[in-house]
């Protein structure tokens, strides 16, 4: 079995789930956890100023996640498949894509 | 004469059940977990003299408290000859302390504290969660090896077995009854409310065919939960969410088995049969649960229950998938990923609940057939009835596999008019 970190992405800072969309999250990591295929739920990381602060070289600091195209992690959890192509296909229910999000997927090194 | 000594023969057995396990307790509690032979003892002799002496001068008015007298006695009794080697003959050989307590009273204070104190000595780490369930059934619960092997489907000599190495670490673990502490208490407490929840899965869930024992099991469980809640040290929200959910399935006890011995599916069943009084305390209990912000799997489950305790409701199936997927992440089984399947079949579909369940992949369990089994009655009744009859060969509960046999029958009528067309031409 590979370990893949599901690394998820939105763009909108702030977005506010509804109770029907954090469900169809639920019940979507539920499913992965019904094929004993999760091996940590993560977290949410939280965008918002004062939650969130990127560091850059020589002191610097901006407020903030750090963001490219807009982008920002919004949260992460960690699965186990045989391949790559098999965590893909948990990834691609996810309900982020609803919401303009996408999400990567990486294998982790194991040592 | 004889009808004296009948209806001696109907109540020590139901007293024996009551009162062995509380007065082993407390005997215990004075000579401490070590000796627990010698309590087990004192209590036995007390109930072999019970039953000679009531079977000629009839059952005294007060059968528990003629028994605790006796007990009282016998332990006194043994103090003294205790007292008499320990002066004489002890030091020479035994290192290990024998305590004598001035006040030795079977109040009823004295028997709550003591048995809540043996729940706590008795659901010891040291011990697999299996010999946990057999030493509750028999400490806690003054269940015999045979019974226990019983509900186990298992020989009693293993279980024996299990019991010998199970009580040897008992005797061993210096974890001391007369003060049950807060710290004890901590580090205690979640194997104490598991072995509670599995003595009370191995009634409900039982492999035995045995209705009676099955009860037993159960309201034993029960029992013991109601003794976590009238300490305020044990009275956690984690402990009412279990008790509540105990009650919630003991109210279908009566529904699920048919009086020819049969399962009877959660679907099936009449909901008159259904003890509302025992639902009523689940509601009671359940609120209680809710008194802090901790939500434990107990509490999920027994939101579960609740919803299957309640009449038809549009919206019921949906709660019920909410609480199931909660469930999966907190507490993976794959029971439960098969019951969360069932529920998502309820509310999405059986095409998506066969996707899912295939995708699951537990060719081994006998469960994961039934209920393909059952997604593809409608759909597939060749696949459904190959799923059943791989179910039937892999369980090993009789009446399971009367039921599913019954299924199959169902599900095949064509192929006996099929049959029967043959036998016409």
């Amino acid at each position: 079995m590979k370990e893949f970190a599901l690394i998820f992405r939105i763009n909108d800072i702030n977005f506010k789930p509804s109770p029907e969309q954090m469900q169809e999250r639920m019940s979507w990591l539920a499913g992965i956890v019904a094929q004993n295929k999760l091996v940590d739920k993560g977290n949410t990381l939280l965008p918002i100023p004062g939650s969130a602060v990127t560091v850059h070289a020589n002191n610097v600091t901006t407020d903030g996640p750090y963001t490219e195209i807009k982008e920002f992690i919004s949260g992460y959890i960690i699965v186990k498949t045989e391949t790559i192509e098999e965590a893909v296909e948990l990834a691609k229910s996810n309900p982020i894509f609803k919401i303009g999000g996408n999400i990567e997927v990486r294998e982790l090194l194991k040592t | 004469m004889q009808e004296q000594a009948n209806s001696v023969e109907q109540l020590l057995p139901h007293l024996f059940r009551q009162e062995y396990t509380k007065m082993t307790a407390v005997l215990c509690r004075h000579f401490g977990m070590k000796y627990i032979e010698i309590a087990e003892d004192i209590a036995s002799d007390t109930f072999l003299k019970a039953s000679e002496n009531w079977a000629i001068n009839g059952i005294p008015k007060n059968p528990a408290a003629w028994l605790y007298t006796v007990a009282k006695n016998k332990t006194k009794d043994h103090f003294k000859r205790a007292a008499i080697f320990e002066n004489q003959v002890r030091n020479e050989l035994i290192k290990g302390k024998l305590q004598e307590e001035q006040h030795f009273e079977f109040d009823s204070q004295q028997i709550a504290d003591s048995q809540l104190a043996m729940i706590f000595a008795v659901c010891n780490p040291a011990n697999s969660a299996e010999a946990q369930i057999c030493l509750a059934l028999q400490i806690l619960c003054g269940f015999s090896v045979e019974e226990i092997a019983n509900a186990f489907l298992a020989k009693p000599e293993t279980i024996k077995k299990r019991l010998l190495r199970a009580r040897a670490n008992l005797r061993n673990d210096s974890f001391q009854l007369i003060n049950l502490t807060e710290a004890d208490i901590k580090s205690r407490i979640e194997t104490v409310l598991k072995t509670l929840y599995l003595v009370f899965n191995e009634g409900y869930f039982s492999k035995t065919n045995d209705q009676l024992i099955r009860k037993d099991l159960c309201s034993e469980a029960v029992r013991l939960a109601l003794v976590l809640l009238e300490n305020p040290l044990t009275n956690t929200p984690k402990s009412n969410a279990l008790l509540a959910l105990m009650c919630y399935q003991s109210s279908r006890l009566d529904a699920r088995i048919s009086h020819t011995g049969e399962a009877i599916a959660y679907g099936q069943q009449d909901s008159r049969l259904w003890d509302q009084s025992l639902i009523d305390r689940g509601n009671y209990y359940l609120i209680n649960a809710f008194d802090g912000p901790e939500i434990s799997k107990y509490h999920l489950e027994a939101g579960i229950a609740y919803w299957h305790s309640t009449p038809a409701d549009e919206t019921k199936w949906q709660h019920i998938l909410q609480l199931y997927d909660q469930l999966m992440i907190t507490a993976y089984s794959p029971i439960i990923a098969l019951n969360r399947t069932f529920a998502l079949a309820k509310v999405h579909g059986y095409e998506k609940a066969i996707s899912e369940a295939e995708k699951l992949d537990m060719n081994d369990s006998n469960y994961y057939h039934q209920l393909l089994g059952y997604l593809y009655a409608d759909k597939d009744v060749e696949k459904a009835i190959h799923h059943y009859r791989l179910a039937i060969k892999m369980t090993r509960s009789k009446v399971e596999q009367q039921t599913l046999m019954k299924e199959i029958k169902r599900l095949s009528p064509s192929d006996q008019i099929y049959r029967n067309k043959g036998k016409q031409f």
